[in-house]
């Protein structure tokens, strides 16, 4: 009788363990939450980035092209903003600033961009510094190449390290097939440049023959989501995979992140692209899930502000329209929670210079998460 | 014998503009399947089946099936705002797609021949590039 007992016990953690994620792609709607959602910019129509100035404005990108400086309640357009390629997903994508923006005013913007030969545009970043309510000293820091008129995966997602490195997330163009897995391609990586666009000397494929050596990691579909882990210094990513293999990533120098060749991920017809969810040589995920939730954006909570929020990650979901809470114990998730639903569609998320999180809803405009006291 | 030749000619240029017609509507369907795939499919899904509360079918839609100008309309300039397809209310947003108007012609007419859904009318590039941002009254 005791054998039996133990042997079921060992059965049932043996399942668990099996499964390569145990109870984590189910989402639990909380019934209360530590905060109320205040509309604080409202009538925006796609914003897309957000940055916070020390003046406490905020610059919010709007997908179709402009840039608004929200200050004192009042929004203005920026001018002298790049021309963007509008077609499809492309436009004026994500925007962020320099780690030590107080001394050195410069302000980085990834969009979609017709710069170059060939019709069509591909994902380009450019640092500038905002002065008057206008970009000025533009500069073109990288251009994805070649162009092409399909409207998928421009990537965008910029993020700083703590030494001050500049990464950033160019989607495969809807070209799978050719892009991901080539490293003498742009498209499907992410990129690792100096804050000026310098490439790094120690980039991983630096030396490499036809190497486009501004990649830092490849193998990517869409990666709309890229933040450093305050806590470890290490860059996390998120990307929107085929039907049911959206990716939750640590970005490692020089690592392949699998796409397409291994996915946990189908078609969107329902037919599959490959058989195999893990390969050696291959990242594996830190989490997928499963079904799609279409993730935009991506934060860490650092404060006590929102009890029990401190040190989970905050991911928006396009396809569900909500924001999601994801509680880690390590690098591993261990519990999802379901946050504003149905509020729309959920583009962006980041936790402000005030502690304060800040989340970006098409249609709607940008919330302010104020704590429940 | 004139009610004859009468009879004649328009069953001829009848039947002339209905094969005339058929193959410039498949090739329309089969490079609007292509848009299709690239632009749309991500939100509408491939049986255009879309998904509950955030993005309205376009398989057997009422709304598409009557409201050909404002379907076109949205592909053209983008939507926002509530909407009501087969009943269920959706409030999103779809961007601006920064399609030519021959790739609307293509896709319309691709979504108006798929997934059960019919029309007599091929879209026609004239007719995108009619359709004005606002809607006359």
């Amino acid at each position: 009788m005791k054998n039996s007992v133990l042997l079921t016990c060992l059965l049932v953690a043996m399942v668990n363990i099996s499964c390569a994620q145990p109870s984590d792609n189910k989402v639990d709607i909380p019934s209360e939450v530590p905060f109320t959602a205040n509309l604080i910019i409202d009538e925006l129509p796609i914003p897309w980035g957000m940055a916070f100035l020390p003046d406490g404005s905020m610059l919010v990108t709007e997908k179709s092209g402009d840039l608004i400086h929200f200050k004192d309640g009042k929004k203005t357009k920026v001018i002298n903003v790049p021309q963007v390629y509008s077609r499809g997903q492309g436009g004026l994508l994500d925007i962020a600033l320099h780690p030590d923006y107080k001394n050195n005013g410069w302000i980085y913007i990834t969009y979609s961009s017709t710069e170059g030969e060939g019709d069509g545009g591909n994902t380009a970043i450019i640092r500038a510094k905002l002065k008057d309510n206008a970009l000025v000293d533009n500069e073109l820091l990288y251009k994805a190449t070649p162009n092409t008129t399909k409207g998928q995966h421009f990537g965008s997602r910029i993020a700083f390290d703590n030494e001050a490195y500049l990464y950033f997330s160019a989607g495969e163009r809807g070209e799978r097939d050719v892009n991901p897995q080539d490293i003498t391609r742009d498209n499907g990586k992410i990129y690792r440049l100096y804050d000026d666009g310098r490439i790094p000397e120690d980039n991983p494929f630096v030396g490499v023959a036809g190497a486009k050596t501004a990649i830092f990691s490849y193998g990517h579909r869409n990666p709309q989501g890229l933040v450093k882990n305050p806590y470890t210094g290490e860059i996390w990513d998120h990307e929107h995979g085929p039907r049911g293999g959206d990716e939750l990533n640590i970005i490692k120098k020089g690592a392949n992140y699998g796409w397409p060749v291994i996915t946990y991920g189908i078609n969107y017809s329902g037919t599959p692209i490959t058989d195999k969810t893990a390969m050696e040589g291959m990242e594996q995920p830190i989490h997928y899930w499963l079904p799609s939730i279409a993730p935009s954006g991506i934060t860490f909570v650092t404060t006590d502000n929102y009890k029990g929020y401190k040190g989970n990650l905050l991911v928006g979901s396009l396809a569900f329209q909500y924001l999601e809470r994801l509680v880690l114990n390590g690098n591993k998730v261990i519990k999802r929670e379901k946050l504003m639903a149905d509020l729309g569609r959920v583009r962006n998320v980041k936790e402000g210079p005030d502690g304060l999180i800040y989340v970006a809803v098409e249609g709607k405009g940008i919330y302010k998460l104020v704590p429940k006291s | 014998m004139k009610t004859f030749l009468l009879c004649y000619f328009s069953v001829i240029s009848g039947l002339f503009l209905y094969l005339y017609q058929d193959p410039a509507l498949e090739e329309s369907i089969q490079r609007g399947s292509e848009i299709y795939a690239d632009f749309c499919v991500t939100c509408h899904l491939t049986e255009g089946e879309g998904v509950a509360n955030a993005f309205p079918p376009l398989a057997k839609s009422d709304y598409l099936m009557n409201n050909r100008e404002g379907s076109i309309r949205g592909i053209k300039y983008g939507q926002q705002g509530k909407l009501v397809v087969n009943g269920a209310t959706y409030n999103s947003v779809m961007a601006p797609l920064g399609l030519e108007d021959e790739e609307i012609a293509d896709v319309m007419n691709y979504i108006l021949h798929s997934w059960g859904n019919t029309s007599d009318k091929i879209v026609t590039v004239e007719e995108v590039k009619a359709i004005s941002k606002v809607a006359a009254h």
